[in-house]
């Protein structure tokens, strides 16, 4: 596979750097290290210039408005968006616009005029509800948020964590046990809307992610009709995991976003940078620091796009996806840790975005499917199922 | 286990001298009047020159006597800032009046 961007690919990774660098950059030097937004009006001319690139929405499919680019071209601007302080978790501050949750593509008619429609006119937001505190990484057996069948509806009884948004959506997708006897064919996929009686946001939800908070959610004789249920009842568990598959290709994007920032950072540095009377970028234990930065986002950027282009193939792709996040996010935090160590004390304080990326990176270590599950998807495509 | 939600620490007076004696950390603080209205939530983030101490200071500057505050020494400013306004909004129905004049985006939050 040939990885090398095309010309067009090209002119728009190179539309969406200058973006980066001449309208998000400058705004962020006047915010604090730690936001994740923009001044209202900042955000609004922005998304007017995104607009006006023809870029709005990227990530919208085109018979929703979307501007149909592949998502091998998208995994290309994503890298680009990135490479900002806050790019990790908020690329380019969300002025790119979002396509909102896959799954609510999924959704029938009358649910799509409800939610799908709206969530892409920019009206309404929606949090993902599926990690429990019973766990997070095998949802299949963790779920103990129970629906129960009553009034032609159902009623959802339990508890979630680590929810993003939650607070401000106006609905969500929320996964629930329907049938405890049957395990992953259990599970049932409900659309609730925020302000349904019996739902609460319980609490904010800390993390080393100090821009942004999760929340934990409760449910408590929360009863929804069966219009809400998404999908088939006792299939919510295929929409769950193939919402895991997909997201993984552009998680390793940002990862690896990040990791040519910080890299780039720490080369500029080295060739400044003088220490007992040598320039740093002539010492080799810093060029090797720097040689394995270079390795590790060039393997993580060669397997993200070829899961990416197995996918725009329609060709199987979650063992390429696993593959991608594990080398996007290990390989990442590896070279922000490098790029700080380079930098020496100036690394570890907020005048520059590395101590915010090496704190954001180690949560991606563990989010959309710790380290070791990706590894265990990947054993089991090796071994076979049974792990032979 | 959760953290405490609500800051509770006992006010203290705010005066150009109890300021002073503020670490230069990161954090969120409250202002109340004499009897214990909060009258704001404040964060001393990243740009402030000399964190919780800069911004009681300019606080004591901008209200001069009269006021008490409290402070929470905290590395992860920006979110318990957001919680603490939300936590309020839940408890009291609406924000402290002075975050009350240039809210910022929040959340709902019904705390049990």
């Amino acid at each position: 596979m040939d990885f090398e961007p095309s010309e067009e690919q090209q002119m728009l990774i190179e539309q969406v750097r200058r973006f980066v660098r001449e309208e998000i950059i400058p705004l962020e030097a006047k915010l604090d290290p730690d936001a994740s937004e923009l001044d209202p009006a900042d955000h609004a001319r922005l998304v007017e210039k995104t607009k006006a690139m023809g870029l709005f929405g990227i990530d919208i499919p085109k018979e929703y408005g979307g501007p149909d680019i592949d998502i091998v071209t998208r995994v290309l601007l994503a890298i680009e968006m990135a490479q900002h302080r806050a790019g990790l978790y908020v690329p380019c501050y969300g002025t790119f616009g979002g396509a909102g949750l896959a799954q609510i593509f999924e959704a029938n008619d009358d649910q799509k005029e409800r939610y799908l429609y709206p969530t892409l006119r920019g009206e309404k937001k929606a949090f993902f509800g599926l990690t429990e505190p019973s766990g997070g990484s095998d949802p299949a057996r963790a779920i103990q948020t129970r629906a129960e069948r009553k009034d032609n509806g159902w009623v959802l009884n339990g508890a979630k964590i680590f929810i993003s948004n939650a607070d401000r959506a106006q609905y969500g997708i929320v996964f629930a046990r329907t049938d405890s006897s049957k395990g992953r064919a259990g599970i049932t996929c409900f659309i609730i809307d925020s302000d349904t009686p019996g739902f609460h946001v319980r609490r904010v939800v800390h993390t080393l992610r100090s821009s942004h908070y999760a929340t934990e959610l409760e449910f408590k004789d929360c009863w929804v009709s069966d219009h809400q249920v998404l999908g088939e009842v006792n299939k919510g568990f295929a929409v769950a995991n193939d919402r895991l598959t997909r997201q993984r290709i552009p998680y390793a994007a940002g990862c690896i976003g990040v990791a040519i920032a910080a890299h780039e950072m720490a080369i500029e540095w080295a060739k400044m940078r003088t220490t007992f009377g040598e320039k740093l970028s002539h010492r080799q234990a810093v060029q090797w620091m720097l040689v394995d930065n270079e390795i590790d986002i060039r393997t993580a950027r060669h397997f993200t796009l070829e899961a990416a282009e197995k996918a725009r193939r329609g060709l199987p792709f979650r063992i390429e996806a696993s593959i991608a996040k594990l080398t996007a996010s290990e390989g990442g935090g590896r070279v922000v840790d490098r790029a700080m160590q380079i930098h020496g004390g100036m690394g570890m304080t907020k005048d520059l975005p590395l101590e915010r990326w090496y704190r954001e990176m180690r949560i991606r270590r563990v989010g959309e499917g710790p380290s070791e599950v990706q590894r265990m998807v990947i054993a089991r495509e090796i071994l076979g199922s049974n792990l032979r | 286990m959760s953290l405490r939600l609500r800051l509770d620490k006992p006010w203290q007076k705010l005066t150009a001298e109890t300021a002073q004696r503020l670490p230069g950390q990161l954090g969120v603080y409250q202002v109340a009047d004499a009897k214990g209205t909060v009258l704001f939530i404040g964060q001393a983030g990243a740009r402030s020159p000399f964190g919780l101490r800069s911004e009681l200071q300019r606080e004591h500057k901008e209200r001069g006597d009269g006021c008490q505050f409290r402070v929470e020494v905290n590395q992860q400013y920006r979110t318990r800032w957001f919680e603490l306004l939300m936590v309020h909004k839940a408890d009291h129905g609406a924000l402290p009046p002075d975050n009350a004049k240039n809210p910022p985006p929040l959340g709902r939050l019904s705390p049990s």
